[in-house]
């Protein structure tokens, strides 16, 4: 540590850092635009200036910018010294004589860093006569809006777009007082992470387009820590309120998972809530003649309490995107026996697969900032951009890990952004990528290769070996010497070298490669330590229902095949979407009775007996599992219209009433939660992911609603002059009001992000331990998987046998892959349409070419696609997209092509 | 010899071609240099010749050169990169070399490579000076076929080429970091300092970056020595220079004379005085981003020293004169015009406050100013200085406007007073 002088007084600082990063660590208001703390300093805006001192005996000092100053051993600086604080006003002086004066009616109005830096600074007289200059701003597609009158140039947003997440179509045009940033022309931004713009950009150049739709301020938003339910990332977020519908969502930081940035699925895709087929009230949709019938709460749980007491054998379905508690309550209700999982059996195997690995070897499944350091990155067949967008991001920044290291041994300091980057070029990597087609990451690869799902577990495999003889032999390695001997060593001179993998290519034995390659590193390497190994599982549970155990939905639509079933509760799940129509309809006939709990309308709701309104994210509270084995809770942000709630809390009224006497235990989230913990070894640390119900601040609670929160009062009076009672929360330790302890709480719990002085989200550094480090008070969740260690037995990957047809192999969409995001008509605007993807030579020998239609068939599901050509997918596969409407999700898995007659 | 470094150049004249320019002793420094000679002794005679940037900041050459990494395990390839993007309002010396001596440009450059290790050359030329890039190619071709560029030049097992890279345009270029980048096909924004290009320059490797009319020094100090060199100057100063001087001068030009040549003695003598009617009132001695000298400097010795205890640089020795019937005002607000528009654009001070500037000083000239319109041009002129711009395009801009608010401040309260800028007739 160094000491230096902060106006006088003497300070500890790590003199790694730079000036600004150790002042706002230390507390003190400096204000700045173009550094942040995941992107570095470049020192354009000169905001942050203070004044550097000789020595003691130097009163008039010297102007630097606190960012591009390093935090030496020694360095004596003023926040306060006149020189530098007349040069901050003066910066903002410049940057308000063309910023508009649009502040009421901006979206960015109230957590505006422009605004908090400009009160800061002290700039408050429009000394400029001259007129303000002015751009056309540009329609960046669905999710974003574009005013670039606004624009202070700080360049974040190019260098967030382009440098940190890998973009192409954005960037700075022009020159002098008329750059622009924007795309060369109107139209949708390309990369999977603009949304992040909205917070990247300090003032209100780039907004969320779909906020805009039904727009509140921060100030009047109800917000609580949750988490993304749009795949098995897991990353943090800080979903916003008003009036009973959800208005946004932002990134909120996790020191060890997402850090400060989010993918648009899980940034757009909230809108599902208030879809127009939001189930808001139990039915029975056959009722008289047929047509759907309202129930009274009372008339619903009795009817379902009625199916469970008249049936002799009910199953359940349970569902990877809902909560452990969920079903954890279903699994309780019918058995572990009974107890199916709303996936087919190739996602369901590889799920298993990749928990088992978690479990009984020697490698750790790192967190997303853990995968950032990986200095070494070999990919087995996920199309990461697309199934785990922000483990792409991730990655993308591994890759940069080794080159980084050659400039910081060269002495540029870690944060000096632009040098590093000049020094770094275009090195990258090493990151090897084995994919059935092209991604996204392709372009930081060392060496990319194509192949088939098969060789690419048989490629893994012989990589494996070659590190570990004893690594079982395959069959069917397709892999020269010198690609597997590359890659192979690698692994072995990283630091930290790191194996990916998921479902995305429907393979278990994928999965298995991947383990045995991670496991293998051990043997080569001379500190013994095996690979890290982090899987991409698909939906936002997928790991946490594994957990639990139970079978994949082939087998309960098996069993109702043999006439096993009597009744079938389906929990947050659309059979239709994942088996198809025409197999989910014939399990719904033979079933006598089903049962649906969701939130949204589907086909499998309109068959069932009785649909109870399932609360979604933001309306409940429970727990799930991510890919990387952390439990993490998500809290209620709203208490939802009656009588819609957590599927738990159904389940556990219907049960109390036909005689399941445990459900009586279940008196609210946390007990549930701990039931599930008593019963699951693995998930015995689950209580533990967040602050309890009963923690208080000074006696108080923490409120959900900002201290500014407007209009409580008058939020329902066209209904009644009386205000209401806020709902009470028993689950949690934040309370559904504005009226909470005045204390700031710990970052795991805080809900606004605001501190004084600070409105934007740059507040966070007010709320972090140190920049970029955890939460202050820590981060939240905790990890239920670590890994076994030695010894361990290699796992076996059964190649399928060799076979002429096309291998279907699942096409993941970011946008239009999850079922719940594509109902976002932001999310939905930018999902491909159907297709089948080939290879021109497999299309040729065929007879197929360019938007020819061909039908695709499994398991009695079928769907008619056109041909799309791609000359960069491995032969032998044919792409099918997964989970498009019209494509069930077993054909993107297990699809045949019908060709021919 | 009166133009020791510039005495094969023949005005209107094509320039000598190689067997013409090897008669006069051209490439025998290089030959006997490169692959016989240490690196580090070319290095040595240059910093022991005294000689300084001639691009405008005076920095000692060979000084320069030292920073770059040597030895076998120095980073790959280096890059010497001659800075011909001339835009500098006012000057046009290294034009006169570019179109009048491109072999030894190519010559001096073959051994400034060789001092710091260099493979690979890049001429980054101004767009406009196509006539200097026809020259340049031709020298170039010639060059490379006799050998002399090439994988193994002078057969010395050293390799080195050259390659003209002609700039899309902007004043920005001209700055060394900002010249890196646009060479580079990014934009032509200026680089943080530290590291320096010496460590990490052109794509990340170590590059020097020099003026022209430095670059061409190089080779006469070689192939005379160092002494011979010091001892051109004048007054204290070493080697010669190139002076120009532009305004309403009845013999405007470009003359090679001892650095620390007096003021007067260029105008009176070199440029034969102020032409009928009109007076000398000011000068900027080096270029537009230079402060203003005055009749009381007549006798300052033109060198970098000198003209800094004076207040102001010597820039690139191109005087661009003032006469009593030019309105300063006018005159500054063509400076910071052209600044605000060639400003990058990348840092705050720099973008925003330079068309600030130049807005109020075109109001004041239309005769529409306010008082407290000088005190903000003031505040900009003070302002803008070294450290709190990214770099030094802002602080040279605000140069020509302190100097002139402090020498000619009557004549911006006049503007106000009046209504109108007293230099025109009335309408």
């Amino acid at each position: 540590m160094a000491t230096i002088w902060i106006d006088g007084v003497s300070y500890e600082a790590d003199p790694s850092r730079n000036l600004l990063a150790v002042i706002l660590e230390l507390g003190f208001d400096l204000p700045y635009f173009c550094w942040h703390p995941a992107l570095g300093s470049i020192g354009a805006c000169r905001q942050c200036a203070i004044t550097q001192f000789r020595g003691e005996d130097d009163h008039q000092g010297q102007v630097v910018m606190a960012c591009m100053t390093p935090a030496a051993e020694g360095a004596r600086v003023s926040i306060d010294h006149a020189s530098a604080a007349t040069l901050r006003k003066s910066v903002i002086e410049w940057l308000m004589v063309s910023h508009p004066h649009d502040c009421p009616v901006c979206d960015e109005g109230g957590e505006c860093h422009l605004q908090d830096m400009t009160v800061m600074a002290g700039h408050t007289y429009r000394r400029s006569r001259l007129p303000k200059r002015t751009y056309i701003s540009q329609d960046l597609g669905p999710l974003i809006g574009h005013e670039m009158n606004r624009c202070i140039q700080c360049y974040r947003c190019v260098r967030f777009y382009r440098e940190y997440a890998g973009g192409h179509d954005l960037q700075a045009m022009g020159t002098r007082d008329r750059i622009y940033f924007g795309r060369y022309q109107d139209g949708p931004l390309e990369s999977e992470f603009a949304g992040n713009l909205v917070e990247i950009c300090p003032t209100g150049v780039f907004t969320d387009k779909t906020q805009a739709r039904h727009y509140t301020r921060k100030w009047d938003l109800q917000t609580a820590p949750s988490i993304c339910t749009h795949c098995g990332v897991g990353c943090n977020i800080n979903p916003g309120e008003r009036y009973g519908a959800l208005r946004r969502v932002r990134a909120r930081y996790h020191g060890a998972v997402n850090g400060y940035f989010l993918c648009d699925r899980g940034r757009y895709g909230y809108e599902f809530e208030s879809s127009d087929r939001r189930i808001r009230v139990p039915l029975a949709p056959r009722g008289e003649q047929n047509q759907a019938e309202e129930l009274s709460v009372q008339a619903a749980v009795t009817r379902v309490a009625k199916i469970l007491t008249s049936s002799r054998r009910v199953i359940g379905v349970g569902s990877p995107r809902a909560t452990i508690e969920s079903n954890y309550a279903l699994q309780r209700l019918v058995g572990a026996d009974g107890f199916f999982h709303a996936a087919c059996a190739e996602e369901h195997r590889s799920s298993l697969a990749a928990l088992d690995a978690l479990r009984e070897g020697p490698s750790r499944s790192p967190a997303l900032r853990e995968i950032e350091r990986c200095d070494a990155v070999v990919v087995l067949g996920e199309d990461l951009t697309q199934s785990a967008p922000m483990m792409a991001l991730a990655i993308r920044q591994a890759a940069l890990a080794i080159p980084r290291s050659v400039a910081e041994r060269q002495g540029i300091p870690p944060w000096h952004d632009a040098a590093i980057r000049e020094s770094v070029q275009s090195a990258r990597g090493p990151v090897f990528l084995l994919s059935p087609a092209p991604t996204k990451l392709d372009d930081l690869a060392t060496r990319v290769y194509r192949k088939t799902p098969r060789a690419i577990a048989a490629a893994g495999q012989a990589i494996a070996r070659a590190l570990d003889p004893q690594v079982p032999a395959l069959a069917g390695d397709e892999m020269d010497r010198a690609g597997i001997e590359e890659i192979a060593r690698a692994l072995t001179v990283a630091e930290r070298p790191l194996v990916v993998a998921g479902s995305g290519t429907a393979s278990e034995a994928v999965i298995n490669a991947a383990a045995n390659l991670a496991w293998a590193t051990s043997a080569a390497r001379e500190d013994d330590r095996a690979a890290e190994l982090a899987y991409a599982l698909p939906w936002a549970n997928s790991a946490g229902l594994s957990l639990l155990g139970g079978a994949p939905l082939d087998e309960a639509l098996a069993a109702a095949e043999r006439g096993e079933v009597d009744a079938a509760i389906i929990l947050e799940s659309d059979l239709d979407r994942i088996a198809g129509p025409g197999p989910a309809e014939r399990f719904l006939g033979q079933v006598r009775h089903a049962v649906v709990l969701d939130h949204i309308a589907h086909p499998t709701a309109a068959r069932a007996d009785v649909v109870l309104p399932a609360a979604t994210f933001a309306e409940g509270h429970g727990h799930l599992v991510n890919s990387e084995g952390r439990a993490q809770r998500q809290m209620a942000v709203f208490s939802p219209d009656e009588p819609i709630r957590e599927s738990w809390r159904w389940l556990r009224e219907a049960m109390m009433l036909a005689g399941y006497d445990e459900a009586d235990s279940w008196t609210g989230a946390e007990a549930i939660a701990e039931a599930a913990a008593r019963d699951h070894p693995a998930l015995a640390r689950l209580p533990d992911a967040q602050l309890s119900a009963d923690f208080r601040l000074g006696g108080a609670k923490v409120a959900r609603a900002p201290h500014r929160y407007s209009g409580r009062a008058a939020a329902k009076l066209h209904l009644n002059v009386l205000e209401p009672t806020p709902p009470r929360d028993n689950d949690s330790p934040l309370e559904f009001s504005m009226e909470g302890s005045p204390v700031l709480p710990p970052g795991k719990i805080e809900t606004t992000f605001w501190a004084p002085g600070w409105s934007s989200p740059q507040a966070l550094t007010r709320f972090q331990e140190e920049i970029d480090g955890p939460l202050r008070g820590g981060d939240p969740g905790v990890r239920l998987i670590e890994p076994a260690g030695e010894p361990f037995a290699y796992r076996d990957v059964a190649l399928s046998a060799p076979s002429p047809e096309l291998a279907p192999t699942p096409v993941v969409a970011a946008f239009g892959s999850e079922e719940l995001s594509a109902l976002a008509p932001g999310i939905a605007a930018l999902a491909p349409r159907a297709f089948l993807e080939l290879n021109p030579r497999d299309a040729a020998s065929l007879g197929l070419a360019d938007d020819d239609v061909v039908s695709v068939r499994a398991r009695g599901a079928s769907a008619r696609l056109s041909v799309r050509l791609e000359p960069g997918r491995a032969q032998g596969t044919a792409g099918i997209p997964l989970g498009l409407e019209d494509i069930p999700v077993a054909l993107s898995f297990a699809g045949e092509l019908i060709t021919g007659s | 010899m009166k133009t020791p470094l510039t005495h094969t150049i023949r005005p209107k004249e094509p320039p000598l071609d190689l067997s013409q320019y090897r008669r006069t002793g051209g490439y025998r420094a290089a030959e006997l240099t490169v692959g016989r000679t240490a690196p580090g002794d070319v290095v040595d005679l240059v910093k022991r010749s005294g000689l300084r940037g001639r691009g405008g900041a005076g920095f000692p050459t060979g000084a320069k050169w030292s920073f770059v990494p040597m030895g076998d395990d120095a980073p790959r390839p280096k890059y010497f990169v001659a800075n011909a993007d001339e835009m500098e309002p006012g000057a046009f010396k290294d034009r006169y070399l570019l179109e009048g001596d491109p072999h030894g440009l190519i010559e001096s450059m073959i051994l400034s490579g060789y001092a710091i290790g260099a493979e690979v050359g890049y001429i980054f030329l101004r767009w406009a000076y196509r006539l200097a890039y026809a020259r340049l190619s031709r020298a170039i071709a010639e060059a490379r076929e006799a050998g002399f560029l090439g994988h193994d030049i002078f057969g010395s097992g050293h390799a080195f080429d050259v390659h003209i890279h002609v700039s899309a345009g902007r004043y920005m270029c001209g700055e060394e970091t900002g010249l890196l980048n646009a060479l580079e096909g990014k934009r032509a924004t200026p680089r943080h300092k530290p590291p320096y290009p010496q460590a990490s320059g052109l794509w990340g490797k170590p590059t020097v970056v020099n003026n022209i009319e430095t670059i061409c020094a190089v080779r006469h100090i070689v192939f005379h020595g160092p002494d011979w060199f010091r001892e051109l100057g004048a007054n204290g100063g070493a080697g010669t220079k190139l002076y120009a001087a532009s305004g309403k001068l009845r013999q405007p030009g470009v003359w090679e004379l001892p650095i620390g040549t007096p003021l007067g003695e260029i105008i009176d003598e070199h440029a034969g005085g102020m032409t009928s009617g009109a007076r000398f009132r000011a000068t900027l001695p080096g270029g537009a981003s230079t402060e203003f000298l005055t009749r009381e400097h007549w006798d300052l010795p033109l060198d970098f020293d000198p003209v800094a205890t004076a207040g102001s640089r010597l820039g690139t020795g191109t005087l661009i004169v003032m006469d009593d019937g030019t309105c300063p005002v006018g005159m500054v607000h063509n400076l910071e015009a052209f600044f605000a528009m060639e400003s990058c654009g990348f840092c705050t001070p720099c973008r925003e406050g330079l068309p600030w500037t130049a807005g109020v000083l075109r109001r004041l000239e239309e005769g529409r100013g306010r008082y407290e319109d000088i005190e903000l041009l003031r505040h900009h002129a003070k302002l803008l200085a070294p450290g709190v711009t990214f770099c030094a395009l802002a602080p040279g801009a605000s140069a020509p406007l302190a100097s002139a608010l402090s020498l000619f401040g009557d004549d911006f309260e006049r503007h106000v007073r009046e209504g109108r800028c007293p230099f025109r007739a009335e309408a």
